[in-house]
């Protein structure tokens, strides 16, 4: 996919934050609890959101795009998707919004689905208003975040393998034949370890040297 | 083995002990003492006419004391390197008047007694620890009677005495009187699965072991009897369940239940005693030899390597992966690897197949040239900085230094930085900020949470990796728990500051529940072990300027403790409604008079 490029830069500086909140329906998994469209109105009126609105699934491709496009058209630099765990999608959109100028790390997840929806199927209401408590408090958080950047740092091709067992003579093997300098340790004389003291060994039956 | 000796890239340094690491990942720096040989490895040909001449007789360490060696000697015939090394210890010394006979005979003129022990750097990317074990010693075990009674072997013992390269060239003889045994028993389980002596874990290979050393005995001894007294026989692996049928189909004989007691008899024989659990009665045996199937125990350097590079050991001693089921081969710390029995016992396929996980897990942090650091590091505010040292006393990565005596202002060193968050949390003077994760972002969420009726809300501090995990697994598993329940997560739980607390009852919390990974779990080394701490430490305050502790509550719940986390939320919901308005109020005001 070609690179859009982003009508702003990335966020942080002194410009007042652009948010913006999707608030997923995850087909029902959210929606069959959690009014998604309350949850998405509530969260229009807080301090620096610029466009919030409920999707049907977030991580899809047409989720993914739309989003993208909301970025570049109302110059948002800052998102917070109310959907599942980050703990499994928060790479996904940090991808996303990565792609379209946004750093990374200007992304905050609320967790509707494991932590909401799912957990208390029972009482519509109840879950709701705690969606819309959990949004708010990402559009709070997302509000103070800072972009960040990885940082590369230099490296040595070499491993130390500590003993000369079946298991460091396996493993320094495999690292010398893929290329890599390999430093084996071994304490004893001879490298070996337990393995070579064995006469045969199960299940082929056959000497262990 | 001779593949090592001879790979172009490998560089075999033997008689040699790690002594320390330094650095971080992709940058490890590691001093090695390599002890002196005295024998030159790269001119000795293994001729052997040194040990011919050399008058020490010793016990053989390869033959496990069955054998004998010289002081000077090659360990075993297969041995890389293959040279000729000399037990300083053991040598008369090389004062030509009290010996050096090996130095006059050896041809090439490898001996040298001025050699001296090296002192070596490496630079390095990546380590692999492959340690290894060392097998139970089962003198404790009194009631066997090893060491007091000669005709009672260890498996590796025994191991020797069948080997054709052995002591006895593979003839099965018996210790005390050199005849062939009629009978051979085999003790399971010494040192396993026994609260009281050796470990209470499994060692995995001894059944096995067991088995092919029966087949062995058959495949020899057609005649010999072979009795095995076992708890359970466990033959799980590919192929391990036909040997074990092939073993009874040739007549070996397994006895369910383990001995009480093994007496020596006149003639030597070895008089057993075991209550049979098939027909529940008391049934003596006697045996010629008996071979106890010794456990595994972690190899004796584990614990000092563990020190001097900061790894984390099980309640067993052995090393802890960063995830028994994600990442099995993976050290906490970046870059770090295990293989084989280091991380806990196995067989021989076991141990290849986590070799080979473990270098390619390594080469996967390798293969680029170089390696990018997460962001989320902590970052110090210099100016606020008191230069206490607080915050490089509760790394658990030893990633901030910071010179206390001339007052130098703290430095991370990013690369092994891991993002947990406790220095910021443990600064008495703000000056570090967590990126991802400042004071501003989380204090934004617990207020944001408690802006309206913070009366109703249940305020939880959750690591991502444990608790907030565990949280998602609850909802996979569709577990009810009250709604008011609200997550703020962090990396870790010692992330969590005093003042997010305070914040939290400030805004009227009526409980708040800090959760993070079991203590020995934690995803950074022992940062919790600081939570736990911090805790007990606000707890007292509680108690002493009048607020109730029990609204302050800690748990520790793992990533598969779904029903731990919601049962632990109906728990904080009690609490919570024992919480009154009138309290909620007093606690306001006492905390506003502070």
């Amino acid at each position: 996919m070609s690179k859009p490029t982003p009508t702003k830069p990335s966020g942080g500086g002194d410009q007042d934050p652009r948010i913006g909140v999707y608030v997923c329906h995850c087909g029902l998994n959210i929606a069959q609890s959690v009014d998604c469209k309350r949850v998405a109105q509530k969260a229009e009126s807080e301090k620096g959101v610029v466009l919030s609105k409920d999707i049907v699934y977030a991580c899809s491709e047409p989720g993914q795009q739309e989003i993208k496009q909301d970025i570049i058209d109302k110059g948002l630099d800052r998102v917070v998707i109310a959907s599942c765990s980050p703990r499994l999608h928060e790479p996904t959109f940090k991808k996303m919004i990565d792609s379209v100028g946004l750093n990374p790390y200007m992304l905050d997840m609320a967790n509707l689905r494991e932590q909401c929806s799912w957990v208390h199927m029972e009482d519509k209401e109840s879950a709701t208003q705690k969606a819309e408590t959990l949004v708010n408090m990402s559009v709070a958080r997302v509000r103070d975040l800072e972009p960040l950047y990885e940082e590369t740092l230099p490296l040595t091709k070499k491993t130390l393998v500590i003993g000369g067992g079946v298991a460091g003579i396996q493993a320094a093997l495999d690292l010398a034949d893929s290329g890599y300098e390999v430093t084996l340790v071994e304490k004893n004389p001879s490298i070996g370890g337990v393995m070579a003291q064995i006469d045969k060994t199960f299940p082929t039956m056959d000497c262990s040297i | 083995m001779t593949d090592v000796g001879r790979h172009p890239r490998i560089k075999l340094l033997t008689l040699s002990e790690v002594v320390d690491v330094k650095g971080y990942v992709g940058n490890f720096k590691i001093k090695i003492l390599k002890k002196a040989r005295y024998v030159d490895e790269t001119s000795c040909t293994a001729c052997g006419d040194c040990a011919e001449v050399c008058p020490v007789v010793r016990p053989d360490e390869f033959n496990v004391g069955l054998g004998s060696r010289k002081a000077i000697y090659s360990p075993f015939a297969q041995a890389v390197p293959s040279s000729y090394l000399i037990n300083s210890k053991e040598c008369l010394g090389h004062n030509p008047a009290v010996c050096s006979k090996c130095v006059d005979v050896c041809a090439k003129g490898c001996i040298d007694f001025h050699m001296s022990d090296e002192e070596i750097i490496e630079e390095v990317g990546t380590i692999v620890v492959a340690t290894g074990l060392t097998p139970y010693d089962p003198t404790e075990m009194d009631e066997y009677g090893y060491t007091r009674f000669e005709n009672v072997l260890t498996s590796l013992e025994f191991e020797r005495l069948v080997n054709a390269g052995g002591p006895t060239k593979g003839e099965m003889i018996r210790p005390s009187d050199r005849n062939h045994p009629k009978s051979v028993g085999f003790i399971q389980c010494v040192g396993s699965r026994s609260a009281k002596k050796g470990g209470h874990y499994c060692s995995n290979i001894c059944c096995m072991n067991t088995v092919k050393s029966s087949l062995i005995i058959k495949e020899h001894y057609p005649d010999v009897e072979v009795k095995v007294f076992y708890i359970d026989i466990r033959a799980f692996g590919k192929g391990f369940e036909d040997l074990y049928t092939r073993s009874r189909r040739m007549g070996t004989q397994y006895i369910r239940g383990l001995p009480g007691s093994v007496e020596e008899t006149d003639e030597g024989t070895m008089r057993v005693a075991v209550e049979n659990a098939a027909t529940g009665k008391l049934e003596f045996h006697e045996l010629d030899m008996l071979v106890l199937a010794q456990g595994m125990k972690p190899a004796p350097s584990t614990q000092r390597l563990q020190e001097i590079m900061g790894l984390q050991l099980t309640s067993d001693g052995f090393y802890l992966e960063a995830h028994p089921k994600l990442q099995p081969v993976d050290a906490a710390t970046r870059g770090i690897f295990f293989a084989g029995c280091a991380e806990g016992p196995k067989d021989i396929k076991e141990s290849v197949t986590q070799a080979s996980a473990a270098a390619m897990r390594a080469i996967r942090l390798m293969h680029k040239g170089e390696i990018t650091s997460e962001p989320i590091t902590s970052t110090i505010i210099t100016e606020k900085c008191k230069a206490c040292g607080k915050c490089a006393d509760v790394c658990p990565y030893n990633a901030i230094s910071v010179d206390v005596k001339a007052k130098k202002p703290a430095v991370v060193n990013t690369a092994a930085c891991a993002g947990c968050g406790t220095c910021a949390a443990e600064c008495r003077f703000d000056a570090i900020s967590m990126n991802h994760f400042t004071d501003t972002q989380i204090i934004n969420q617990v207020d944001t949470m408690l802006d309206e009726a913070p009366e109703n809300k249940i305020l939880t501090f959750a690591c991502n990796w444990c608790s907030y995990a565990g949280a998602d697994y609850a909802g996979v598993s569709r577990l009810q728990y009250p709604a008011n329940v609200h997550l703020i997560r962090v990396m870790c739980s010692g992330r969590v500051d005093e003042k997010f607390v305070w914040e939290g009852f400030r805004k009227g919390a009526p409980v708040v529940l800090v959760s993070g990974c079991h203590i020995g779990d934690c995803h950074y080394i022992d940062a919790n072990h600081w939570t736990e701490k911090r805790v007990a430490r606000i707890h007292k305050k509680m108690e002493r300027i009048g607020i109730r502790s029990e609204r302050l509550q800690l748990e520790w719940i793992s990533a598969a403790e779904g029903i731990r986390f919601a049962e632990t939320m109906k728990k904080m919901e009690a609490i919570r409604q024992s919480v009154t308005a009138e309290e909620i109020a007093e606690t306001q005001s006492i905390l506003s008079n502070l």
